[in-house]
C-alpha cells in the first residue's frame, strides 16, 4: 500500500507486486553469480537470460541487443558517450540533442563537448515538443549521434521520434539514433515509437520495477565504447556482476506493464482528465502546460497564477499529497526547470507550475484527495496576508 | 501550540532552536534556504549544510524543506554587495540578507503559508513590554550576541520572530545539542560571507567588476603609492596597504570617483559624528536628542552618542566608519534601531 496520496509516478513508481515476488528468490535462495559455472550460477544465469528475452520481446529487439545497466542515467551515459566516442574513430564528431533532455543526456553531451565534439541542442516548441525542423538544421554528414527523448519527463509530451528519424536518415545517415525512453514505458509501446532506433534507454523504477536497474538496447553491429570496464559482462559493453534480482524484477514489471498498457492508459487517462478538469474548474486562472493531444495518460503539468510551486508543494506535502515541480538538485532545492525555460515559458508561469503524475497505482480516491487539497491550498496562498 | 517555521542553516544554533521549539510543543517545520547558486566553501548554502539540517530535522521528527531563493539573493544581496565595493563603500551582506531574505522573502512566505512564527538560531532575545510591543535585546552570551545583525528588524518582523537560543550561552547550546545527539553539536561555526569562495573577496569582485588603478595619497595629497582598485580598501584598514612608511598608517578615505585611497594616522580617522541613511527602528521612532549606545560592527563595543535625526554625535570622537556599514543603536541591552553609514 503506497503511503500518502502519491502523484509523483514520473519520479518513481511503487514496485509491482509481481516484480517483488519474482525477485525475492534471487535475494536469498539463489545467490549464484551468473558468470559462474556451478549449479547455483546456472540458476542465476537462466533467470538473467530469461529476463533478457522478455525485455527484448517487449522492446522489439533481439536478446543479444539488451544490455543491463544500473539505471536510466547510466544507460543514457553509455549510449551518448559510448556511441559518440566510438563514432569519432570513423571521423564523425557532431552530437545533436534537444534543450529539454534529461540531465543524464545533457550532462553526457556537455562532457563530449569538453572533449572536442560539436554539440548542439535543438529548440523546443512552446507546447513541449522537439522542433524537428530546427533539429534537422543542426545535422550534417559529420553528425555522430542524435539523442531525442521519447517522452519528456516533466510535461509527459510524446515526441515525434519517427519524424526525427526520417530527418536524420535524410541528412546524417551515419548518425546513431539514441532515445531516452525512461519516461515512456508505461504509456507508449517503445518498440513502435522508437522502432529501428539504434540505442534505447529505459529504467526499471519508472514502471513498477526496482530502482538501480536499467536497460540499454544496443542494435546489432552498433559500435559502442564501454563506460565501465572489467570482467567483460554484457558482451563487454557493461562490466560488473549483473543485478540478477533487479533484472528479473525489471523484466517482470515490463511484461506486466506491456500486457496491461492499453487497459491501464485508458483507466489512468480518465483519472488524469478528471483531475485536470476538476483543477481547471476549481482554481481560477489555472492552466495546463504542454501539448494535450500528445501527452501521456499519466502526466498533468498545471500552473496556478499568483502562487509559488515551492510553497504549494510544501502545503500539499503537509497533507501527505506528494508531487513535484521541475527537477531536484542534489541539495533538494527546486530549480527553475530547464524544460520550461527551453519551451520559452515566462518565469512566473514556470514557478507557479507543478507536475502531477499518475501511474498504475493511482486510484479515484487519489484524485478526490488532490481535488480536495490543491484548490484550497492555492486559495490560501493567494489570500492577502496580514502583517 | 503554534505553527513555527524554523530556519535551519545546518549549524548547531539553528539545530537547537528547532529542538527547543519542538520541545516547547510547537508544530515545527524546518527550512533551509538555498541562497547562493555558485560555488561556496562555507556558510549556509552548501549541499553538506543542507544535508546536516535535513538529518537534524529527521532526528527531531520534523519535516524539512529547502526553499530556493538564489535568484533574489543575487538581486538583493550579491549585486548590491558588488556595486557597493565598486563605489568605494563597505557593505554588510549578512545584514542585507537578514533584511531581504530571512525577514523579507522567508517571512512573507511563512505568512502566506499560514505559519504563526519564524524561529532562527540567532543569539538575541525578544521580550514584550506591557503594551505588547516587541523589544529586541542582546543575547545571553555576550561573546556570541547577534543583536547587531538583527538591528534592521521592525515591529511586524519582531512580532513574528522567535529566537529560542538567545536565552542560552553558546556552551549551553552545544551541550544541549550533545544531549540530543545532534550531528551538528561539534560543528565549527561559519565565519565568512557565505558566497565568497576560497579565492577571497578580491577575486570574487574582480570577476564581476573591472577595477581601476589609482593613487594612494597622504592627507596632504602627496602620492605615496599606487593601488590596483579601490575595492581592496576599507576605511580604518591598516593591513595590506603595500606602502612603506615610517609610522603606522590607516586608510582614512576611499574615493571611488577619483580612484583615490587616502592614508593617515589614527587621529585622522577620528570624527565627531556619523550620518546615517535607511534608518529602521524596532519600535517607536527614536526621538531627536536621545542618548544611545552605538555599535558599529558585529562584536565591537558600543559607545555613547546622541541621536540627532539622520546624524549620530559621539560623546567622544570615534574612528570613522566606512560608508555602507551598519550602525546599531541601543538603550542598555535593547536595540532601538539602526542605519547605514551614508
Amino acid at each position: 500500500m503506497v503511503s500518502g496520496t502519491y502523484l509523483d509516478h514520473a519520479a518513481s513508481t511503487p514496485m509491482r507486486p509481481e516484480a517483488i515476488e519474482a525477485m525475492l528468490p534471487f535475494l536469498a535462495d539463489h545467490p549464484g553469480n551468473p558468470s559462474g559455472s556451478h549449479g547455483g550460477a546456472r540458476v542465476a544465469k537462466t533467470a538473467l537470460e530469461t529476463a533478457r528475452e522478455t525485455v527484448a520481446e517487449v522492446l522489439g529487439a533481439r536478446p543479444n541487443e539488451i544490455v543491463f545497466t544500473a539505471g536510466g542515467t547510466e544507460a543514457d551515459n553509455l549510449a551518448v558517450k559510448g556511441g559518440a566516442r566510438a563514432a569519432r574513430r570513423r571521423g564523425l564528431d557532431g552530437v545533436v540533442t534537444t534543450a529539454f533532455e534529461h540531465k543524464g543526456v545533457l550532462a553526457a553531451a556537455h562532457r563530449l563537448e569538453s572533449e572536442g565534439f560539436r554539440v548542439s541542442e535543438a529548440e523546443v516548441t512552446a507546447s513541449g515538443l522537439v522542433d524537428v525542423a530546427d533539429l534537422a538544421g543542426k545535422l550534417d554528414s559529420g553528425t555522430a549521434l542524435v539523442s531525442v527523448m521519447a517522452v519528456n519527463n516533466e510535461l509527459g509530451t510524446i515526441q515525434p521520434l519517427p519524424e526525427v528519424a526520417a530527418a536524420v536518415r535524410a541528412t546524417a545517415p551515419q548518425a546513431l539514433l539514441h532515445t531516452d525512453a525512461v519516461q515512456a514505458v508505461p504509456w507508449v509501446d517503445v518498440a513502435i515509437l522508437a522502432g529501428g532506433w539504434d540505442l534505447v534507454a529505459i529504467s526499471g523504477h519508472k514502471f513498477g520495477g526496482p530502482k538501480g536497474v536499467g536497460v540499454l538496447v544496443v542494435r546489432g553491429g552498433v559500435p559502442l565504447d564501454a563506460e565501465i570496464e572489467g570482467g567483460g559482462q554484457e558482451r563487454g559493453i557493461r562490466a560488473g556482476t549483473v543485478n540478477v534480482a533487479g533484472v528479473v524484477a525489471l523484466a517482470t514489471a515490463l511484461r506486466v506493464t506491456h500486457e496491461q498498457r492499453s487497459e491501464e492508459t485508458r483507466r489512468i487517462g480518465a483519472l488524469r482528465d478528471r483531475l485536470r478538469d476538476g483543477l481547471l474548474a476549481a482554481v481560477p486562472g489555472a492552466f495546463v502546460n504542454g501539448a494535450p493531444d500528445s501527452t501521456t495518460a499519466g502526466h498533468l503539468h498545471v500552473g496556478f497564477p499568483g502562487i509559488e510551486s515551492e510553497a504549494l508543494l510544501v502545503m500539499m506535502d503537509q497533507r501527505e499529497l506528494y508531487a513535484a515541480a521541475g527537477s531536484s538538485c542534489s541539495s533538494g532545492a527546486t530549480e527553475i526547470s530547464h524544460v520550461l525555460v527551453a519551451m520559452g515559458m515566462d518565469r512566473d508561469a514556470a514557478t507557479s507550475s507543478i507536475r502531477l503524475s499518475l501511474g498504475y497505482a493511482s486510484t479515484d480516491a487519489d484524485v478526490d484527495t488532490a481535488l480536495a487539497i490543491i484548490p484550497r491550498a492555492v486559495a490560501q496562498l493567494r489570500a492577502p496576508v496580514r502583517k | 501550540m503554534s505553527r513555527v517555521l524554523v530556519a535551519m542553516s545546518g549549524g548547531v544554533d539553528s539545530s537547537v532552536a528547532a529542538a527547543l521549539m519542538r520541545d516547547q510543543g510547537h508544530d515545527v517545520t524546518g527550512v533551509t534556504l538555498k541562497l547562493w547558486g555558485g560555488d561556496s566553501d562555507s556558510g549556509c548554502c552548501s549541499v553538506s549544510d543542507v544535508e546536516d539540517a535535513r538529518r537534524v530535522a529527521a532526528q527531531l521528527g520534523v519535516p524539512h524543506y529547502v526553499f530556493n531563493f538564489a535568484d533574489e539573493f543575487d538581486a538583493k544581496v550579491v549585486d548590491p554587495y558588488v556595486a557597493a565595493y565598486a563605489a568605494g563603500r563597505t557593505p554588510n551582506p549578512c545584514i542585507e540578507c537578514n533584511r531581504s531574505m530571512k525577514w523579507g522573502r522567508l517571512l512573507d512566505r511563512a505568512r502566506t503559508m499560514g505559519f504563526d512564527a519564524v524561529a532562527t538560531g540567532h543569539h538575541a532575545r525578544i521580550t514584550y513590554s506591557g503594551d505588547g510591543t516587541a523589544e529586541l535585546r542582546r543575547g545571553e552570551d555576550p561573546a556570541k550576541d547577534q543583536s547587531y545583525v538583527l538591528s534592521i528588524l521592525d515591529q511586524p518582523a519582531l512580532a513574528m520572530t522567535l529566537l529560542p537560543v538567545g536565552e542560552m550561552t553558546k556552551a549551553d547550546v552545544r551541550a544541549h545539542a550533545q544531549r540530543l545527539g545532534l550531528r551538528t553539536a561539534t560543528k565549527a561555526e561559519s565565519m565568512d560571507v557565505c558566497f565568497i569562495t576560497r579565492g577571497g573577496r578580491k577575486k570574487f569582485l574582480d570577476a564581476r567588476i573591472t577595477p581601476n588603478p589609482g593613487d594612494i595619497v597622504d592627507t596632504a595629497g602627496a602620492v605615496v603609492g599606487v593601488h590596483d582598485g579601490v575595492r581592496g580598501f576599507t576605511i580604518g584598514q591598516r593591513r595590506g596597504l603595500a606602502v612603506a612608511t615610517g609610522e603606522r598608517r590607516y586608510v582614512v578615505d576611499v574615493d571611488a570617483a577619483t580612484d583615490t585611497v587616502t592614508l593617515g594616522e589614527r587621529r585622522d580617522l577620528l570624527c565627531d559624528e556619523i550620518e546615517l541613511s535607511r534608518l529602521t527602528v524596532t519600535g517607536t521612532p527614536i526621538a531627536n536628542g536621545t542618548s544611545v549606545f552605538a555599535q558599529v560592527r558585529s562584536h565591537g563595543a558600543a559607545h555613547p552618542a546622541v541621536w540627532l535625526g539622520d546624524v549620530l554625535r559621539w560623546e567622544t570622537p570615534q574612528p570613522r566608519v566606512a560608508p555602507g556599514q551598519t550602525v546599531a543603536m541601543f538603550d542598555g541591552d535593547r536595540v532601538l534601531g539602526s542605519g547605514i553609514v551614508a
